[in-house]
């Protein structure tokens, strides 16, 4: 064993090395909390994804006229087909949740500004390709919601003014979602974007690794003081990621496994959000479902959609402003011009602002999923049901546009009346 | 080599024109991929026109044809249904059709139709492309207190008129599409073909 150890690393003097710097001597805050889970979290969903993915390709039948029967042949006659499904449908899901929750961590311990802007950037772009991803994912059943959320989602792109009707046909190769977006989308889906995902993936590690993790204080332990008990040129404040850092995500890992146990066995349709009703009928190009609604994941963008009515004779408006709704997230280190990067040592208009952010974002979910349309006929009878929805709606949409325009006029003219930020971070010996 | 002096601007020229060749060709090598995307020749084969028989069509109901997999409404429209649409005119956003790209020549009038009674139009909201609901009954619905009739989209609660005409202050921003058909005979009509074409 050590003679084969020899023999590579004769040949490969560099590898060892790049090991212990990316993984087990990476040097990370000792401070981190329960919020920096999620990172490892959703690589451990990536996996999860990918060895499903393989195993339900086995099965599969890339075509109009038999996905759908193959997707209940792999539910109900390929041995534990149901359970390697949910595994990946479930995992779909929590893909989401984590990197919802990933982001937010970022956003709250100020983790996107300088010098991890391109961490936060290339942490976007896989945002991007991940609901690219999931979208066709989505269509691959080619049930009923299937069919439908690709017609929808692939119309976006036919409010483009001029070019965006023959767009949308060579997006489909069709004059509807067919066989031909069907074959397209599982390409796609199973390896072209997969591979995009999984590059980008290093990229963000290897760009996090350049700079050093952020922590929960915002504090930078590389340029504190230096010296540890395992290395002298090391920051202070900082321990290595194996084995304590290995050690805590185990910890995380198991959570997570339990709770993602606990809706595969006995909830994966999650109540008709992660698995919808309507996906349970064969698509039917000539029959809508009653209410199409996105996956929950991409709700509260959807709403931004459908709240924003269209102007001068396009319906382009709804589109840009989903679109901007990301964007406005990837500029976020250009438009917080703060010093500070915690919320723990931000000005009071910051963490309020951040409640409206959360709050807004939620709200549009609701608004995305339907929820406001089936409460506020039982919460205010006799009301203009329509009239109403679209008021919360707007106004949430403001609110979340909201935070980014104040987030630049609170910072850019220095009204953040700012708490001092230590020296070293909080927790120390 | 005896030659030590470089000539950076052959040297400069040489670069750039290998980069320009070679950029046309990674250019010309992508364009098969992209073409690839377009619908199929068996895709557009199957958009040929359609003829229909219209005779079962009682008046006030729809029937849903496919041309080229687009779903095509036939309403039979009654003369109370008709009555209704000049009322509405106020609450609409193109009550005269004046965007020529939403129906042929033939069928910019107030009926957006050959025939008066006869309503011929592709049901995909102009919106997103959902088939919108039709809900004849000239009766309040929960989403409308005035309803005279028309299509009701579940996506996203846009409007129309029975004359597939969009109400104002709805996502859709444009009328509902009036395929090119015309009457073969009193019971037939062809979807796809012009009633020029047709002679």
């Amino acid at each position: 064993m050590a003679n084969l150890f020899d023999w590579v690393n004769e040949r490969a003097p560099n590898l060892a090395p790049t090991f212990r710097k990316h993984m087990t001597e990476y040097y990370a805050p000792k401070n981190f909390n329960l919020w920096y889970y999620f990172g490892s979290l959703a690589i451990l969903v990536l996996v999860n994804q990918i060895v499903t993915g393989i195993f339900l390709t086995m099965n599969y039948k890339t075509s109009a006229l038999e996905a759908f029967n193959s997707v209940e042949y792999i539910m109900r006659d390929v041995e534990w087909g149901w359970l390697i499904r949910y595994m990946h449908s479930t995992g779909a899901s929590l893909f989401f949740v984590v990197v919802f929750l990933h982001m937010f961590r970022g956003i709250m311990y100020g983790s996107f500004k300088r010098p991890r802007e391109l961490v936060w950037i290339l942490g976007m772009l896989i945002f991007l390709v991940l609901m690219a991803e999931a979208f066709m994912g989505y269509v691959l059943p080619w049930g009923n919601m299937s069919f439908w959320g690709a017609k929808v989602i692939i119309s976006l792109f036919g409010t483009i003014p001029y070019i965006g009707p023959g767009l949308v046909e060579w997006i489909m190769g069709d004059f509807l979602p067919a066989d031909a977006t069907l074959n397209r989308f599982f390409a796609l889906h199973v390896i072209a974007l997969p591979l995009v995902l999984l590059l980008l993936v290093v990229l963000h590690l290897a760009a996090l690794h350049e700079v050093g993790s952020n922590n929960p204080d915002g504090v930078d332990v590389k340029h504190g003081p230096k010296g540890n008990r395992w290395d002298a040129s090391k920051p202070l404040d900082a321990i290595p990621f194996h084995p304590y850092y290995t050690v805590k995500d185990l910890v995380g890992v198991g959570f997570f496994l339990l709770i993602a146990a606990f809706i595969i066995f006995f909830a994966p349709t999650f109540g008709g959000w992660f698995l919808e009703h309507d996906n349970f009928t064969p698509a039917n190009n000539l029959v809508t479902p009653t209410h199409i609604k996105p996956s929950w994941y991409f709700t509260p963008f959807y709403a931004i959609l459908r709240m924003i009515p269209s102007f001068f004779g396009t319906a382009i408006w709804g589109v840009i402003g989903m679109f901007g709704s990301i964007l406005m997230l990837a500029l976020l280190p250009w438009l917080d011009r703060g010093e500070v990067r915690s919320v723990r040592f931000r000005g009071m208009g910051y963490r309020i602002a951040l409640a409206v952010l959360v709050i807004s974002f939620l709200s549009l979910g609701a608004v995305g999923a339907g929820v406001t349309a089936e409460l506020i006929p039982e919460w205010f009878p006799g009301a203009d049901a329509t009239t109403l929805e679209n008021a919360f709606g707007r106004i949430m949409t403001l609110a979340y546009f909201g935070f980014f325009i104040f987030i630049w006029v609170y910072t850019h003219f220095g009204l953040e009346k700012t708490k001092p930020v230590p020296e070293r971070v909080t927790m120390h010996d | 080599m005896a030659n030590e002096v470089v000539d950076h601007g052959r040297r400069r020229f040489l670069t750039v024109t290998t980069a320009v060749v070679g950029g046309v060709g990674v250019v010309a090598a992508v364009v098969p991929f992209i073409k690839s995307w377009e619908p199929s020749a068996r895709a557009k084969a199957a958009g040929a026109p359609v003829t229909v028989d219209i005779s079962a069509i009682d008046a006030g109901q729809k029937v849903t044809f496919a041309w080229r997999s687009l779903p095509v409404f036939v309403v039979n429209r009654t003369k109370d249904q008709l009555a209704q649409l000049k009322g509405l005119e106020p609450r609409l956003l193109d009550p005269q059709s004046s965007n020529t790209e939403q129906q042929p020549k033939y069928a910019t009038n107030e009926t957006r139709s050959i025939k008066p009674e006869w309503l011929v139009v592709i049901g995909l909201c102009t919106h997103l492309g959902c088939v919108p609901d039709f809900v004849p009954d000239i009766k309040p619905e929960p989403f409308d207190a005035n309803w005279k009739g028309g299509f009701y989209c579940p996506c996203h609660k846009s409007r129309y008129d029975l004359s597939g005409r969009v109400f104002s202050g709805v996502p859709a921003p444009k009328n509902l599409p009036v395929p090119p058909y015309h009457f073969v005979d009193d019971t037939h009509i062809q979807i796809g073909v012009d009633p020029k074409e047709a002679g």
